[in-house]
């Protein structure tokens, strides 16, 4: 079997998003996050709940096993027996995400999506965040419109967390003493310089920045034969 | 009992400019589009719409008809982003009241149930505070003495939502896989519309479906209007998926012109126009 390519690296890092969740619904958006709650399902997170991304809970092989429309979804949130990773046009050092708008809120530069469920989710379960392509334009200062809660917004609230934020560079986690961001592991072949260059905010960095963890044999086997033998992986992040 | 069929140009006679309008489905997904193509042709503007939003919100946005927004989001779904909600928003077109999902949902619980408003553990700590500076907070007034926003009831003067099957008197059914908020809407609004793929009778509900398919009751029911292909181009399970190519079209057009070539005549020009291609 050939090494491993960044998309693996990614599929990889995401799916380690739900380790240990036990049995709860994992929510991801994008390919490599489905990717990840997938292949973590078929490995180290068995009692895992999938959707069909409508309104049915389904077994890897498409079986459905469940009836899951908007409003039980929503019921679900706030039950707490979710793990969703969501994406963020931009996200801040203290995990606040943006999916709502580019500019002042009045008048927006761009109108994106809305904010969705990010206040809901952030408030009531773990929520991590998948960002396709690091750069100074998504990892900022300050963001545009606080959707998703980060930090220093949530006032401790009592389900509020934030596992993860996996990008194409590595793997960022919170735990610093005043909650912001740092690298918990970079990909293989990527330096830290080339992190701070494409974050626009001061990162934590620790005195030592592990690889991100090499997939097994089989969890390559499964992901190049199994969950995605078209390699649409790479459309989100080349090799 | 009373016969409520009308037709969709009947049923946008009797709303008027001013009011708060709650449209159905959820993004490009069974959207009453019929009702709005007709609301469209109307005078009816200066509106409030309450909408998990769609090309339904796109259209009226390009179209002028919006004084206020109230949603979580407008997205064709396939396409993340409305090109035409989009462009009026960035020209600052109309007022928005920008909430969480799970906001509006208890918004419209709180009409259904006559409550001035739910607590809902969303929105603290996030813009959407900031945004809806009217919003307020209720502490819980037991032991844990949580904090809440206390989200207002959607109440509606009317609802616009189209189902697949429905009976004369009212009684609509639903046989996709979701029935997103559609019930709600009807039951938080004075009046409610419903336009459907295929008019039946009574029995016929339930002939080959459950009954938990009957999502509409008839007291919610104001007007039933049978309109084949009615949710075009959203999809309408399991009648008919998304008009894909369609969509695309009406994403990739410039408003004046999708308006002319499709919207300017009556909805059987609307079709011959989609089936002269798109």
């Amino acid at each position: 079997m050939t090494e491993a390519t960044r998309a693996e690296y990614c599929v990889i890092a995401c799916a380690e998003a739900w380790r240990g969740d036990g049995e709860v619904l994992a929510s991801p958006m994008g390919l490599i996050p489905s990717l990840g709650a997938r292949l973590a399902r078929l490995t180290f997170a068995p009692d895992l709940l999938l959707t069909d991304g409508e309104a049915l809970l389904i077994r890897p092989d498409g079986t459905p096993e469940g009836w899951l429309p908007y409003r039980q979804h929503l019921a679900l949130v706030t039950g707490g027996r979710r793990h969703v990773m969501m994406g963020a046009s931009q996200i801040d050092r203290f995990g606040n995400q943006n999916i709502s708008c580019i500019g002042d809120w009045e008048r927006p530069m761009r109108q994106l999506l809305g904010v969705r469920g990010a206040p809901v989710n952030t408030l009531n379960h773990p929520t991590s965040y998948w960002i396709p392509r690091h750069s100074r334009r998504v990892f900022v200062e300050r963001v545009d419109m606080v959707c998703g809660v980060g930090y220093d917004h949530a006032a401790g609230a009592r389900h509020h967390r934030i596992p993860r934020v996996v990008s194409d560079l590595g793997v960022f986690d919170f735990a610093t003493p005043d909650r912001s961001m740092r690298p918990a592991s970079l990909h293989p072949g990527v330096t830290l310089e080339q992190v701070r260059e494409a974050t626009g905010f001061e990162l934590a960095v620790p005195d030592e920045v592990p690889p991100t963890r090499e997939p097994t044999a089989e969890e390559l086997r499964l992901i190049r034969e199994v969950l995605d033998p078209a390699g649409t992986r790479t459309r989100e992040v080349a090799s | 009992m009373s016969d409520k069929t009308m037709t969709a140009d009947e049923a946008v006679s009797r709303l008027s400019s001013g009011m708060t309008l709650g449209i159905g489905g959820w993004g490009s997904r069974r959207k009453p589009m019929a009702l709005v193509r007709a609301l469209l042709r109307s005078e009816v503007t200066d509106l409030t719409v309450v909408s998990y939003g769609g090309p339904d919100v796109g259209m009226l946005a390009a179209a002028g008809r919006i004084r206020k927004l109230v949603t979580a989001f407008v997205t064709l779904d396939s396409i993340p982003l409305e090109p035409h909600y989009r462009a009026a928003r960035e020209r600052g077109a109309f007022a928005l009241t920008e909430i969480d999902e799970a906001m509006f949902m208890w918004g419209l619980h709180a009409a259904v149930n006559r409550l001035p408003f739910l607590p809902v553990r969303a929105g603290l700590g996030s813009d959407v505070m900031r945004v809806n500076p009217g919003l307020r907070t209720v502490t819980s007034p037991y032991e844990d003495g949580e904090t809440f926003v206390a989200m207002p009831a959607l109440r509606l003067d009317a609802a616009l939502v189209h189902m697949n099957r429905a009976d004369r008197l009212g009684n609509g059914q639903y046989l996709g896989p979701d029935p997103y908020f559609d019930d709600l809407f009807c039951e938080a609004a004075d009046a409610a519309y419903v336009s459907c793929e295929r008019i039946v009778d009574t029995a016929e509900l339930t002939k080959a479906a459950p009954p938990q398919t009957l999502l509409v009751k008839r007291h919610m029911v104001t007007g039933v209007v049978e309109a084949p292909n009615g949710a075009h181009f959203t999809s309408c399970a399991p009648d008919y998926g998304r008009d894909e190519a369609f969509q695309k079209t009406y994403a990739t057009t410039p408003w004046p012109q999708f308006a002319a070539r499709f919207l300017a005549g009556d909805e059987q020009a609307y079709r011959s126009a989609v089936e002269e291609g798109t």
